[in-house]
């Protein structure tokens, strides 16, 4: 069970850190959404041997940890405990494609380990991407910002909701198993039945607790909104940290930085 | 069964947002008018409920291994199609943005893998006519039992699709196929076998539960219309996909065409891809790069290093005046 405490605890600490107040903290939330999806979209545009080029863009989330000093371990765990799924479908690419595509020497690389290197450096760069706009942002601060672009408000009020109940039920949850756990011995107890009475117990709860939040908000005058305390404004700002970033994203994306400064040192080094 | 960012085209993923927003849109009018505003609050804790349920696990009898629950078929059966739809969409938001889960631009794949699959084809096709009003609780299971399966199945078809679709991951179709969809066959089993044992509970621990929740009844013949609306839209969107991918790498033409031995990697024509591509010729100081030249290759390595090193080197010094604090 040590792995549902270190999954909440990782969580907490992700989303301390949007509490910050640092000048990349304090940015519109639209102006970082949108920056990000255009990262994102760049980054998987590029065809499936492609990898120098991939590269310079590591500068987006490297920057966006160091300007919101954020802390590299937590979100370097978090990736690593995603990337199987990626690597798994990859892993084929060596197998299948075997043309040789790069020699270096006496190394010969093929097309299979070109891509099979090109889809991790895009599961680091995309999933790096994600886990820094919420550390620097906040989710609250991103359903605000979804629901400035229109997404519907019913489904803006989910996400808060899901959100704000997240770690009080995961935390019940996890209590649940721990308890079990203690009091099964080996896989006596942790059978299909008496899982489906914890679960249905939960359920119960739950669905009271979610009664007594509804009263207790209706006491409060709720009327389908949430209150947020950051005022935002799309200023000159955020328009310069979008507009900074979307060109440099596109001149990477067109121009391979990498096989420029590679031609240059080899230039040097003759 | 999440699938990832790093596997899909931008056309692909394009596609198949518009599919779930389109879907999210819609489900989210249909909350608004149709519920009483109880509903609100129940699910969003509901969607906590999932991750919680996910913390519990079981042992799978006659194996060392334990597994717990999705989620989807117990919502949908729950709270209705729509109302699970915009809650299992709502926990994919969080884990695609907390645990990294996939991603944000397979974010649409994944709504529409484990979201529309589930609320909209299989609940109302398969688990609707095979439960009846009031099941039995034989029935019950069988109902959830299929209807797991076929959701477990379809979405698992559908990252192998998107996947070859997108072209980036050169597994040939059927391999893929053949790999994804018999590892869901006991994971869709289980996940029904398992909900119908939670909803059998619940309704035995409280008999009157079950019937207070899911006000469905009445609004099942609309499910009917759904479906071809749902499935219409989704060729549609595929048809437009494929025009975009089918001059990309094709996943299942090009794959095919690769293991049967005339391979050379098939270059791009159109799409976003090839737009790139092209100005990526214009623009660019060495245009006559091709991938079989050695030398460009070893500058590209040897920059993407050099690039590297200089990234984390600016990061680094960047680091130092807010790390102090």
């Amino acid at each position: 069970m040590a792995g549902i405490d270190a999954v909440i605890t990782d969580l907490h600490a992700l989303e301390g850190l949007a509490l910050e107040d640092s000048p990349l903290q304090r940015l519109d939330p639209r102006a970082k959404l949108l920056t990000t999806l255009l990262y994102i979209v760049c980054v998987v545009s590029f065809g499936r041997y492609e990898l120098s080029a991939l590269a310079p863009f590591a500068i987006f989330p490297v920057a966006m940890i160091a300007g919101g000093s954020l802390s590299l371990l937590p979100l370097l765990r978090r990736i690593v405990l995603l990337l199987p799924f990626p690597l798994m479908v990859g892993i084929f690419n060596p197998l299948i494609d075997r043309e040789i595509m790069v020699q270096l020497g006496p190394l010969a690389i093929s097309g299979g380990w070109i891509s099979l290197a090109s889809i991790f450096l895009r599961s680091l760069l995309t999933l790096g991407a994600a886990l820094v706009l919420v550390s620097v942002t906040g989710f609250p601060a991103i359903c605000a910002a979804l629901e400035r672009f229109r997404v519907p408000r019913v489904f803006v009020v989910q996400l808060l909701f899901l959100h704000r109940y997240l770690y009080v039920l995961a935390e019940e949850g996890g209590r649940m198993a721990r308890a079990r756990e203690f009091r099964s011995f080996g896989n006596r107890g942790m059978g299909i039945r008496p899982t489906t009475a914890l679960l249905g117990t939960l359920l119960f709860r739950t669905w009271d607790r979610a009664g007594r939040i509804h009263h207790a908000m209706l006491c409060r005058g709720f009327r389908g909104e949430f209150p947020v305390r950051r005022t935002f404004r799309f200023g000159l700002r955020e328009l310069l940290f979008t507009a900074g970033w979307s060109v440099l994203f596109l001149m990477l994306r067109m121009g391979n930085l990498s096989r420029i400064v590679g031609g240059l040192i080899m230039e040097v080094v003759r | 069964m999440h699938m990832a960012d790093a596997l899909l085209s931008p056309a692909v993923g394009a596609g198949m947002w518009a599919v779930s927003a389109g879907a999210i849109a819609w489900c989210s009018r249909k909350v608004r008018d149709g519920q009483d505003e109880r509903q609100v609050p129940l699910m969003g804790v509901m969607g906590a409920f999932v991750f919680a349920a996910q913390m519990i696990n079981f042992a799978i009898p006659g194996t060392g291994s334990s597994g717990h629950i999705g989620g989807g078929l117990l919502l949908a059966l729950l709270l209705g199609p729509h109302a699970a739809f915009l809650v299992i969409a709502s926990v994919l938001v969080v884990q695609a943005l907390f645990f990294a889960d996939g991603g944000l631009l397979a974010l649409g794949c994944n709504m529409f893998n484990m979201g529309i699959i589930p609320a909209f084809l299989a609940y109302p096709l398969i688990y609707r006519p095979l439960a009846g009003r009031q099941p039995t609780r034989a029935r019950l299971s069988i109902a959830a039992t299929a209807t797991a399966v076929v959701a477990a199945q379809l979405g698992a078809l559908g990252v192998v699709l998107q996947t070859t679709a997108s072209g980036i991951s050169e597994l040939p179709f059927a391999a893929f196929a053949g790999v994804m969809l018999p590892i869901h066959l006991p994971i869709g089993v289980a996940e029904g076998v398992f909900t119908a044992a939670v909803v059998s509970f619940i309704s035995k621990a409280n008999p009157g539960f079950t019937a207070t929740i899911n006000p469905a009844p009445a609004s099942s013949i609309r499910h009917s219309r759904l479906v071809p609306v749902v499935l219409v839209s989704a060729l549609i969107i595929a048809g437009l996909c494929s025009r975009y991918a089918s001059a990309l790498p094709d996943g299942l033409d090009w794959s095919i065409r690769h293991i049967a031995g005339a391979a050379e990697p098939a270059a791009p024509g159109s799409g976003p891809h090839a737009f790139f591509a092209k100005l990526q010729e214009k623009i660019a100081p060495m245009p006559d790069y091709s991938a079989a030249g050695a030398s460009s290759s070893v500058a590209g390595i040897v920059g993407a290093i050099a690039t590297m090193l200089a990234v984390v080197l600016c990061g680094a010094i960047l680091r130092r005046p807010w790390g102090k604090r």
